[in-house]
């Protein structure tokens, strides 16, 4: 059985976000690049997981990115992906991005494909759901449990207010999150490996972005902190109440 | 030309978001000159001729009972379906929980580009651009869409609700359903409390609360302001609240009007989860916890002293107004 698992490499979390050329470019001046920590804690692992019940199974990594890549695809590597496929091309629209993990797809024949449930610098949780829709599969997002049991997967996910237990028929697209795995450790012997394990680069099919971005903004600074004593805690309800009217 | 836009819905139930959506949807649509009308998928008991009330004309249902469970790939044909035939070149989700499952296949169908955690109305002078928030609400981007169909998922509390007059007219919409694909076998709904994700008031707890016996004083705030309550990585990692309450970049991103935070220290990736938080109050005794820079009002001193005074406060407030 093979899974594929999509592996996005974006700024570390602590990274200072600045914008350069006019604000229309991330500044990755000093930025420390890691694996998207949903698709690394979550989607990996849990591949991992399943490949260590059953020997049988073979997990793919694929990433749509520049070679600056594939360092992140390394350490996904050293983990415990078996195989890599990078898509070589940079953008930033979840189309273009989607339509080039289901080309790969497509001539795959995953049982699974893991994403993360977003990915923490655009933040579109929006690859899940096209990739599904360009491969036909069923979609199940924001998953916190996933199971399998010969050709069935049983998942919970999130819903408004609660979460919800959908069994499902391989293939499926799943996007997860929290509570589907917990992060490990690269160890030695991981990394050792990783080197000689196949980093296969591919060029992009030929599609169309449909989106770009044209600029960058930061937020307005906030105006202060209005501090109140806390022998005065009226103060802080008048304040709330009168002032921010937010009770 | 139009503006479609989803009505998200649950057991027959019109969810808050839909309102938000339907009211950007329909400026949206006056923007560019054009009507609004709704899709609503599956069986529902609201009035769904009083969505006129927030400015489309129309709404278009698909009562198929299958419908009344989320499975993406159904939704996708039909919604996809429902944009073809009413002619819409704009489609609006909320980028909730079904949005999230949803708009995106939905854009990939119609080979539209989309726009999802928008934020503001788009800008139609020059093309069309969608601003977004990125890097966890750390920052904007402003996004154009090319397409000639163009998908909006809107950041759930970020566009004020306006209902004004108007009944708009139902029409039953016939697409072919297929079956599911997806079986549901249990829906787990956190009884009694308030949806974290719908909240206008968020109560939350870090590890300053130092143990899970501790919950007591948050609790009774959060009962005293309909809150729903929220926490740390930690403090959902040790098991002191479930997970689904841990809120911040790997957690659950919040945007209610007022974020409450008790014994948290503002690490960078907490605040990723809970910036966009419209007014936002720290009560923390170390007066150079990280927080105190992205709060609104805080109190420095000992939070089980304090909470309990401000509980009270606030109960002596509302029974005076
Ligand atoms: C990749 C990554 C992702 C992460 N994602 C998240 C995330 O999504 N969400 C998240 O929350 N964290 C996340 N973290 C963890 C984050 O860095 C912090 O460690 C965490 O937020 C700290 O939790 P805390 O504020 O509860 O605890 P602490 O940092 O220990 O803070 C406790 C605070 O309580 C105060 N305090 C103690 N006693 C009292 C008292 N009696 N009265 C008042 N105040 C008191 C202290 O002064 C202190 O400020 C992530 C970390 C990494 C590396
Ligand atoms: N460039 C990329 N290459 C491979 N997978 C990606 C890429 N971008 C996003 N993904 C996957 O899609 C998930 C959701 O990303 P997004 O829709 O961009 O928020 C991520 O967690 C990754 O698993």
């Amino acid at each position: 059985m093979k899974i594929l698992v999509c592996i996005s490499k974006t700024p570390d979390t602590t990274s200072k976000i600045a914008f350069t050329n006019g604000n229309t470019k991330f500044d990755e001046a000093g930025v420390q690049w890691i694996i998207n920590p949903y698709d690394e804690w979550y989607s990996l692992v849990r591949a991992i997981e399943l490949k260590e019940k059953d020997a049988s199974v073979t997990i793919h990594l694929i990433t749509v990115g520049g070679a600056d890549c594939d360092p992140v695809i390394r350490k996904a590597l050293a983990l415990g992906g078996d195989e890599a496929i990078r898509v070589n091309a940079d953008s930033t629209d979840s189309y273009f991005i989607a339509a080039q993990i289901a080309e790969v797809a497509k001539k795959g024949n995953y049982a699974i494909i893991f994403t993360g449930k977003e990915a923490i610098d655009y933040n579109g949780s929006s690859i899940g759901g096209m990739v599904a829709e360009l491969v036909d599969a069923p979609y199940i997002s924001l998953a916190t449990l996933f199971e399998l049991n010969g050709s069935t997967a049983t998942i919970t996910r999130e819903i408004e207010g609660g979460e919800e237990v959908a069994e499902v028929g391989l293939p499926v697209v799943v996007s997860c999150q929290k509570g589907v795995a917990e992060q490990r450790i690269p160890n030695m012997r991981g990394i050792m490996a990783a080197r000689t394990k196949p980093l296969q680069v591919v060029e992009p099919a030929a599609i169309n972005a449909l989106t770009s971005v044209v600029s960058f903004e930061l937020p307005p600074a906030k105006a202060g902190v209005k501090l109140v004593s806390p022998d005065n805690v009226a103060e802080l309800v008048r304040l709330l109440h009168e002032e921010a009217k937010a009770i | 030309m139009s503006v479609l836009i989803f009505v998200d819905q649950t057991e027959g139930h019109i969810k808050k978001a839909s309102y938000e959506v339907l009211t950007y949807g329909a400026q949206v649509a006056k923007q560019m000159g054009t009507s609004a009308e709704a899709l609503v998928l599956g069986t529902v008991n609201d009035d769904l001729s009083a969505l006129g009330k927030y400015g489309v004309t129309k709404v278009h249902q698909v009562a198929n009972e299958t419908l009344n469970h989320v499975d993406a790939q159904l939704y996708a044909k039909v919604i996809a379906e429902a944009v073809t035939t009413s002619g819409a070149n704009v489609v609006v989700f909320s980028h909730n929980q079904t949005g999230k499952a949803v708009a995106a296949r939905v854009a990939a169908r119609l080979q539209a580009g989309i726009v999802s955690g928008a934020c503001a109305l788009p800008d139609t002078s020059n093309g069309f651009v969608v601003k977004k928030t990125v890097f966890s609400g750390k920052a904007f981007a402003n996004v154009s869409i090319s397409s000639p169909i163009k998908v909006i998922s809107l950041n759930p509390n970020s566009y004020q609700t306006v209902a004004g007059e108007g009944t708009a007219t139902v029409a039953p919409l016939t697409v072919a359903v297929d079956a599911s694909k997806i079986k549901i076998t249990a829906v787990n709904k956190v009884s009694g409390e308030v949806p974290l994700t719908e909240a206008d008031i968020v109560v939350s707890g870090g590890r300053g609360l130092k143990g899970p016996e501790n919950w007591g004083v948050l609790l009774d705030l959060a009962k005293e302001l309909h809150a729903a309550t929220a926490c740390s990585r930690p403090v959902g990692d040790a098991h002191w609240r479930p997970h689904h309450e841990h809120v911040g970049q790997t957690g659950v991103q919040v945007a209610p009007n007022l974020y409450i935070a008790l014994g948290i220290s503002g690490a960078i990736q907490h605040l990723a989860g809970v910036n966009r938080s419209k007014v936002i109050v720290v009560i923390n005794k170390d007066p150079e916890a990280p927080f105190f820079k992205a709060a609104d009002y805080g109190i420095v001193g000992d939070l089980f002293e304090v909470v309990p005074k401000l509980t009270e406060e606030i109960r002596k407030m509302k029974a005076s107004a």
